[in-house]
């Protein structure tokens, strides 16, 4: 499709686009000096319009647009709205936040939606020059968001560390990527699988080692092991809201990348769901990704058990929850693109009350440790039933929702009769409890050595309350969720 | 309000609604809060009634309901009793009230403790009505959160460690039985239908050629099933948990709790692979003898009378396996009939040993001495509950110990029936530690520091006398309760013969 015409596709980034450029204009001329914070509502008001015209995306047909270079499918559509929504609530918390310096919220915003661009982008790409330039927009602005605070020590030392860890990983997929175009001559990807499928064999070491080239790159965004090092500082020393930011949206990304990337170029659609292998090409990739996402699990569970640091602990916690999604990725079938889709809408859910709940402690104390929550059942009963209800959903407890996420998941990869890693995941899930009850038992058992009674911000609260409701909803009602999960698992061949 | 069909569903969320109301009452109004808690836990008590009254033991699943929850996974609000489950209904709603009453001497965050007591009561409910794999499973775990809570707040100076222990065992057992039920589902044509999933599974080809893969899924099973009873080697979350908890939920813990795992062995397990239940017997029994005789010289060894008691649910549990291995009409009777009993005989002794503890501050058995001079009630409601335990005839305990036995002797498996031969010799270790216990802490010479003790106080005498009595009726007519079930295990008996 031409590009005039592909526009229409295009809406939510084009509002974003022009939402980013009100967004530095107003900067330039001095509104972020105002007292009420004008741009996060102009960039709040931005992303809602955006997830709107995301919606009425969902009548038009799959197609390829922009000459090959984006495609608009469901999947995409998926991510795109599931970004927008994330930067959405991430904007509405930043606008409370005290973490962000004041006087630079304009830019944060602007390089915020930026970041979001790129993510769409990511997701839509059908081409590789494409795909890395999308992803080089989102984690460049990345990089800066995490070290926005950069008065603090640790937000610098984040920031420095995620562009080294970045620039390795990007560039190995780059690395991987121009292999790949050696091997094929080709940078789109119906090109690429194209001769693929006609190669007549002895291919399969060099398609290997551009798949784990290329799952550096995604590997790192959705903080795999051993990609995964940079989580924990980033997360500690991010301001909490690019926390909140990098362990959803960047994750979500990710898996966009890997899917994307993967489904696209070596897989097709075979019988009842199942992905195959194009052409000759006879690599064991289920093992391959499902070995991973064993060690990932088993990584993050561990070392989570040992941290002190809020923030720490949800970074190994997001490691493990990388790695619970990534078996949805390893079955290689369209339940299992189902199950992930699933699985990360709660995720979003969970993981922001977690990280709010976070903010607010920030905030009031001034200290992101676990022992900072002792005694929130008496000095802020709320905010400790809602965190208590989120570490549920992390854990996969019901009826809290991020059970219904695993069973989700765990019915795609029984379905393909990996029962191994079916044991691992649920023994993963009893060590994961062992530290989400730490902060459980802080919240609950222990009381505050000095326990002045801190005031939360009532917009804080609704907010709470807002993102809470959907995880006890779908916990109990999900057949909606699933039906979406099952619509959008469709991706353009 | 009261369509037959709708019974169980209120009978079950009534206690839920009270846990909202009571979360919505102001927290100073401490005794209004037990009262409402109490109101509340007395609906499902009727309801519990009501549906005896209406009850047919000759058929099998009665007032029904089944909704449809979640089409896309073909998931079914499906609720039913049958035999095996109203008996374990009666204890809970029986037991509920009791044990609020004996919260009664609970001040701290009293909000909190009720409205996370009713909900583990609609948990509890929700397990023994739901014949939906899924749903049974979300009752499961339901349980799991407020038993947590309530032992890791409210318990005794070790509570942090008993609460996560507890916590941890449970999830560990229970993700074997989240992936057993998922293995089911992708096999079976989707279906989480308990009552049919055993027909399907005996009908398909896949099955017919899969023996290694369901002996794998029953010993998943078993091994959750098995935290919860709790069955050798898997019982150390037990004694801590009893100990640390308040006395009320030590009573929920042993009355109800631990019949989950058998429950669950006898609803799931056993109908749903009754080929490899019949496999796993003598390795059942085999467990079965490790519990109750390790139990019974555990209990023997305690110095702290709560851990006794704990202890000896131990070794009583074990002869509802050994019942249960058997499979036979009169041992599966007996198993039931022992949940039933121990149920009531355990709640009598952990409210006893609440009793000792709210006066003496310890629990020391040594410490006590002579207390049947000044504490005749309680001597006499000890007597009877400890004589029941050690299975005294006449009373419950004996009359289902019995029937296990009895049962075990005519198993078809000869190593069954020798296991079942040294098990009896549980009965005299019980009456060891049993007696022993009785004779330290109520006879000979007075201890000086408990003369000024009084003795049992109105509202205790309400939560002890009821069980008391029910321990009377079932010992001199067991048939009023075995008639509930026994067409229901001769079903369950016939199903499993055809795969000896």
């Amino acid at each position: 499709m031409g590009n005039v015409e592909s526009l229409a596709y295009f809406v939510p980034e084009l509002v974003l686009i022009v939402t980013l450029i009100l967004a530095l204009l107003a900067t330039i001329f001095g509104v972020d000096r105002a007292k009420w914070d004008v741009i996060g509502a102009l960039a709040l008001i931005g992303t809602i319009i955006a997830f709107l015209c995301h919606i009425s995306l969902y009548d038009k047909p799959a197609v390829v647009i922009f000459q090959g270079m984006l495609v608009h499918d469901m999947f995409a559509l998926f991510f795109r709205g599931f970004f927008i929504f994330c930067t959405a609530i991430i904007v509405f918390m930043t606008m409370f936040s005290s973490e962000i310096f004041s006087l630079k919220k304009g830019e944060f915003y602007a390089i915020l939606l930026s970041v979001t661009i790129g993510m769409c982008l990511v997701a839509s790409s059908h081409d590789m020059v494409m795909i890395y330039l999308a992803l080089e927009l989102m984690s460049l602005g990345s990089y800066i968001l995490a070290g926005f605070a950069r008065k603090i020590g640790k937000s610098e030392e984040a920031s420095l560390k995620y562009v080294l860890y970045g620039g390795v990983s990007t560039g190995m997929m780059l690395f991987g990527l121009s292999l790949l175009y050696g091997l094929t001559g080709s940078t789109g990807f119906d090109g690429i699988r194209e001769s693929l499928a006609n190669a007549t064999g002895g291919i399969d070491l060099a398609v290997y080692v551009i798949f784990i080239l290329i799952l550096a790159g995604a590997g790192y965004k959705i903080a795999m092991v051993p990609f995964h090092f940079w989580a924990p500082d980033v997360y500690e020393g991010a301001p909490t809201p690019v926390t909140a930011y990098l362990s959803v949206a960047s994750k979500g990304a990710g898996f966009a990348l890997l899917i994307r990337l993967g489904f696209s170029i070596l897989l097709q659609p075979g019988e009842s769901g199942a992905w195959v292998e194009v052409g000759s090409i006879n690599i064991d990739w289920m093992f391959t990704i499902a070995l991973l996402s064993a060690i990932t699990m088993t990584i993050g569970n561990l070392g989570a058990i040992v941290q002190v640091n809020l923030k720490r602990l949800l970074a190994y916690s997001g490691i493990a929850h990388a790695g619970y999604i990534l078996m949805g990725v390893s079955t290689l079938t369209t339940v299992g693109i189902e199950s992930v889709i699933f699985y990360l809408i709660i995720y979003l859910f969970t993981n922001l009350v977690a990280f709010l709940v976070v903010i607010m402690m920030v905030e009031a104390q001034d200290d992101d440790r676990i022992t900072a929550v002792r005694g929130l059942w008496k000095s802020a009963p709320y905010s400790a039933v809602f965190m208590t209800i989120a570490l549920l959903s992390l854990i996969g407890i019901p009826p809290a929702a991020g059970f219904v996420g695993k069973v989700y998941i765990f019915y795609a990869i029984l379905q393909s009769q990996m029962y191994w890693l079916a044991v691992i995941g649920a023994l993963n899930t009893v060590i994961s409890l062992y530290y989400y009850a730490r902060i459980i038992k802080a919240m609950f058992f222990e009381d505050a050595p000095d326990v002045g009674s801190f005031t939360l911000k009532p917009v804080y609260l609704g907010l709470l309350i807002v993102l809470t409701i959907p995880i006890i909803y779908f916990g109990l009602f999900w057949n909606p969720l699933a039906n979406y999960a099952k619509f959008c698992a469709q991706l353009i061949m | 309000m009261f369509e037959n069909n709708h019974l169980l569903t209120w009978m079950t969320f009534w206690p839920l609604i009270g846990a909202v109301v009571i979360l919505c009452t102001p927290s100073k109004a401490k005794l209004f809060i037990k009262q409402l808690a109490f109101l509340f836990t007395l609906p499902s008590l009727a309801c519990g009634l009501w549906m005896l009254k209406d009850y047919d033991p000759a058929l099998s699943y009665q007032f029904v309901a089944k909704v449809p929850w979640i089409e896309t996974f073909n998931i079914f609000y499906y609720i039913g009793v049958d035999g095996l489950s109203v008996p374990l209904l009666l204890l809970t709603v029986f037991l509920c009230p009791i044990c609020i009453l004996a919260s009664w001497g609970i001040n701290d965050r009293i909000k909190g403790y009720f409205s996370l007591f009713l909900l583990l009561e609609t948990g509890m409910l929700g397990v023994f009505i739901a014949l939906d794999f899924f749903l049974f499973y979300v009752f499961w775990e339901l349980m799991l959160l407020p038993m947590y809570f309530l032992i890791g707040v409210w318990g005794g100076p070790r509570r942090e460690y008993a609460a996560i222990k507890f916590f941890l065992y449970t999830l560990f057992g229970s993700v074997f039985l989240f992936i057993a039920m998922i293995v089911l589902y992708v096999n079976t044509g989707s279906s989480f239908d308990l009552t049919t999933l055993g027909p399907d599974i005996a009908a398909s080809s896949f099955w017919a050629n899969a023996a290694s893969l369901k002996w794998w899924l029953f010993l998943a099973m078993f091994v959750a099933f098995a935290i919860k009873i709790p069955a050798f080697p898997f019982h150390t979350w037990l004694p801590d948990a009893h100990v640390e908890a308040p006395t009320a939920i030590s009573v929920i813990l042993a009355g109800i709790l631990l019949k989950m795992g058998t429950y669950g062995l006898l609803r799931i397990s056993y109908p749903i692979l009754p080929d490899m239940a019949v496999k796993f017997a003598i390795f059942i029994a085999i467990i079965a003898f490790i519990n109750i005789i390790y139990g019974a010289l555990v209990a023997m060894a305690q110095t702290d009378l709560k851990k006794l008691v704990a202890y000896s649910s131990i070794s009583h549990m074990g002869i509802v396996m050994l019942g249960m291995a058997s499979m036979t009409h009169v041992g599966m009777n007996g198993a039931v009939l022992q949940m039933f009993n121990h149920g009531t005989i355990t709640a009598m002794l952990f409210l006893l040993v609440g009793v000792v503890y709210d006066r003496a501050h310890h629990r020391n058995i040594d410490g006590f001495g002579g207390l049947a001079k000044n504490l005749p009630a309680y001597s006499g409601i000890t007597a009877v509950a400890f004589f029941a335990a050690l299975g005294l005839p006449s009373l419950s305990g004996f009359i289902s110990e019995f029937l296990v036995f009895l049962g075990g002797f005519m198993s078809h498996i000869l190593w069954i029936r020798i296991i079942t031969i040294i098990s009896t010799s549980g009965i005299v270790l019980t009456a060891v530690y049993m007696l022993w216990t009785y004779q330290r802490m109520f006879l000979g010479p007075l201890n000086e520091k408990y003369k000024d003790m009084p003795d049992c106080t109105l509202r205790e005498k309400c939560t002890l006398i009821p069980l008391a009595i029910i321990v009377f009726i079932v010992g001199i007519f067991p048939s009023l309760v075995i008639n509930w079930f026994e067409p229901t295990m001769g079903r369950l008996v016939e199903l499993l013969s055809k795969n000896f």
